[in-house]
């Protein structure tokens, strides 16, 4: 101490108590401030954020633009929510192949883990609808009758009574919804993608929408039984009425045929 | 004058055709051709097999009548079947459909394979007669006319004459009178719908008051009036005129002043029904905003007025003004002009 104090008065002394200072201060804050920033970058959230923008990036930003605000070619993604990354990339439609109103499905491109990463860095530039838990698309607890009702209210002017699809206009179509993932069919009516209107939980409401889906499940099932058969696709009068056309009246032409036919002749012998 | 005489046609023809013309004549009946005999004509043995084949098709279409009645009673009627091309369908249906068309077809089947091979082939013509009266027929005919008609007096008593005409001509009258019993006049029911000023716009999904912030852009929603309840006596016909549907567009994006004016922060109601036939239309495209009908594709731009800008309908699709109230969506007034088709008196 003495050796210390002798030397208190030197010059540098107070420079020595300064950097002593700011050390101890600095060392303090690290070891007892909160260190929500440093950690942060650590959670899963964020890494997925982080790698969709990667992902972002490379697949969506030529048309959407950098941050996702859109651009000429695409529109902008602030608010749609991870449901509609879900729905949109889950089903191939996205990336589209050239931009338009109708984006047809396709093969997907991006495993489950990318698509979750691309909707969570999405999902954070806006807030919208959330992609929906098993337990609000599954057929427990749904009304399938008030389903159909529903469906038949809302949905069928386009997609057809029992969802098949049908023609929209300049070329434009409502898709079948056979064969397609409960999930994504809660999405859609959730985020309205392409042509198709919304229906917000204020038009729809969950259970309603939980309906719907265990309707279309009921009528489209690989089980579903069809009393009449010979769907011919389930798209009503068109169909019928061409294979009636070219079947039925084949198989009438075929009998007169064969009623007016000269039968064989033979030879007296 | 010599080259008139070049163009008329030659007159060669009459002189010296008379005996060539008869068998030249491509219109003249060729008569029956002579008659062929068939295999089973000549042969017994075919016949024989010809019998046999026509009693078989006889027997598999009883055979097909035991086993519709048979189905009919053993498979029962939800039971579901998987068969290939067809898919899972009713098992009864199927078997009652095959088997009553294999019993009918085999019926008809046997009877055309008895005619053509077994049933005598030999063509034979029959003349008609002609169909005018002979001249004896004729002038009987005309002359008891003639007596009846001097024997009833018709023309010198026009008292009768008169009357009966005068009886003839109101008699149907009475017929045009019954007409009115089709039905009541539509008085004034094309002209109006459930909505006026203070009605509220009812989730016709899940039944409740509509707000603003229920109705999101991009979003498609039916609604119908407060108190109208589908199990209401009149139901049908109520919401044929009443259905709405609310989208929310941009207000910058809304063409049409009056629209703009119609509608609450963006938020538009139009009649459901399409004015052409009355077909509910709502394939609505959120992008476009066209609705198209589906009958007979008349597409509208409901974010320019409802204009018709494809197809037979006649108008606009009409508009409901809206507005909010105790923070609900409620109608501002009525429609401003009759929703649906057009009819006679609609001007």
């Amino acid at each position: 101490m003495k050796k210390l104090s002798a030397r208190r008065r030197h010059p540098l002394a107070a420079l020595v108590v300064l950097l002593f200072a700011l050390a101890v201060t600095g060392g303090l804050y690290a070891a007892f401030a909160p260190a929500d920033k440093a950690q942060a970058d650590d959670t899963a959230q964020s890494l997925a954020i982080k790698e969709g923008k990667k992902l972002f990036a490379v697949g969506c930003a030529s048309c959407h633009g950098t941050g996702g605000q859109g651009t000429s070619d695409g529109p902008s993604l602030v608010g749609v929510g991870a449901a509609a990354v879900d729905f949109q990339v889950g089903t191939g439609r996205m990336p589209a192949q050239q931009p338009g109103a109708q984006v047809p499905r396709k093969r997907n491109i991006y495993n489950n883990a990318q698509i979750d990463q691309l909707a969570a860095y999405v999902a954070s530039l806006g807030p919208g609808p959330s992609v929906p838990d098993k337990a609000q698309y599954s057929a427990d607890g749904a009304d399938i009758g008030k389903g159909g009702e529903l469906f038949r209210t809302n949905c069928a002017q386009c997609h057809n009574f029992t969802g098949k699809g049908g023609a929209l206009t300049n070329g434009k179509f409502a898709p079948t919804l056979e064969g397609v993932d409960p999930k994504h069919i809660y999405e859609a009516m959730q985020t309205g993608p392409q042509n198709m209107p919304s229906f917000g939980d204020g038009t729809l409401s969950p259970q309603n929408k939980k309906d719907i889906v265990a309707y279309l499940g009921a009528v489209n099932g690989d089980k579903t039984a069809s009393p009449g058969g010979m769907e011919l696709g389930g798209l009503g009068p068109v169909t019928e009425g061409l294979f009636g056309y070219i079947f039925g009246l084949g198989a009438c032409v075929a009998v007169a045929i064969w009623v007016a036919a000269r039968t064989t002749k033979a030879k007296k012998s | 004058m010599s080259e008139t005489e070049e163009n008329l046609p030659s007159e060669r023809e009459t002189p010296h055709e008379g005996a060539v013309g008869k068998a030249d004549n491509p219109f003249a009946d060729p008569g029956l051709p002579p008659h062929e005999h068939r295999i089973q004509d000549i042969d017994e043995r075919a016949a024989k097999r010809s019998e046999r084949t026509v009693a078989m098709l006889f027997l598999v279409s009883m055979l097909a009548t035991v086993a519709f009645i048979a189905s009919y009673v053993a498979i029962p009627i939800d039971k579901i079947v998987y068969i290939f091309p067809l898919g899972h369908v009713s098992g009864l249906n199927f078997a009652l459909g095959l088997t009553l068309g294999v019993a009918l077809f085999c019926i008809g089947a046997g009877a055309v394979h008895w005619a053509r091979t077994l049933m005598s082939d030999e063509e034979v013509a029959d003349e008609r007669h002609p169909i005018e009266a002979t001249p004896d027929v004729k002038a009987k005919v005309l002359a008891d006319f003639a007596q009846g008609a001097k024997e009833s007096q018709f023309g010198r008593r026009k008292l009768i004459r008169n009357t009966m005409f005068g009886a003839l001509a109101l008699v149907p009258l009475s017929g045009v009178v019954l007409l009115r019993d089709l039905g009541p006049l539509p008085e004034k029911k094309l002209r109006t719908t459930g909505w006026k000023k203070g009605v509220r716009l009812v989730n016709q999904s899940t039944n409740l008051p509509l707000r603003p912030e229920d109705i999101a852009v991009g979003s498609l929603t039916f609604a119908k009036p407060e108190g109208l309840e589908e199990n209401d006596e009149d139901f049908a016909n109520k919401i044929a005129k009443d259905a709405l549907m609310l989208v929310r567009i941009q207000p910058q994006n809304i063409k049409d002043k009056q629209e703009l004016a119609w509608s609450h922060e963006g938020i538009v109601a139009y009649s459901k029904i399409c004015t052409h036939v009355g077909c509910p239309i709502s394939l609505y495209e959120q992008q476009t905003h066209h609705v198209l009908c589906p009958c007979h594709q008349s597409t509208f731009d409901l974010s320019d007025g409802g204009r018709v800008i494809f197809g037979p309908a006649g108008h606009a699709l009409p508009q409901l003004h809206i507005t909010v109230k105790d923070g609900f969506l409620e109608a501002a007034s009525e429609f401003a002009e009759p929703v649906g088709p057009s009819f006679w008196e609609r001007g």
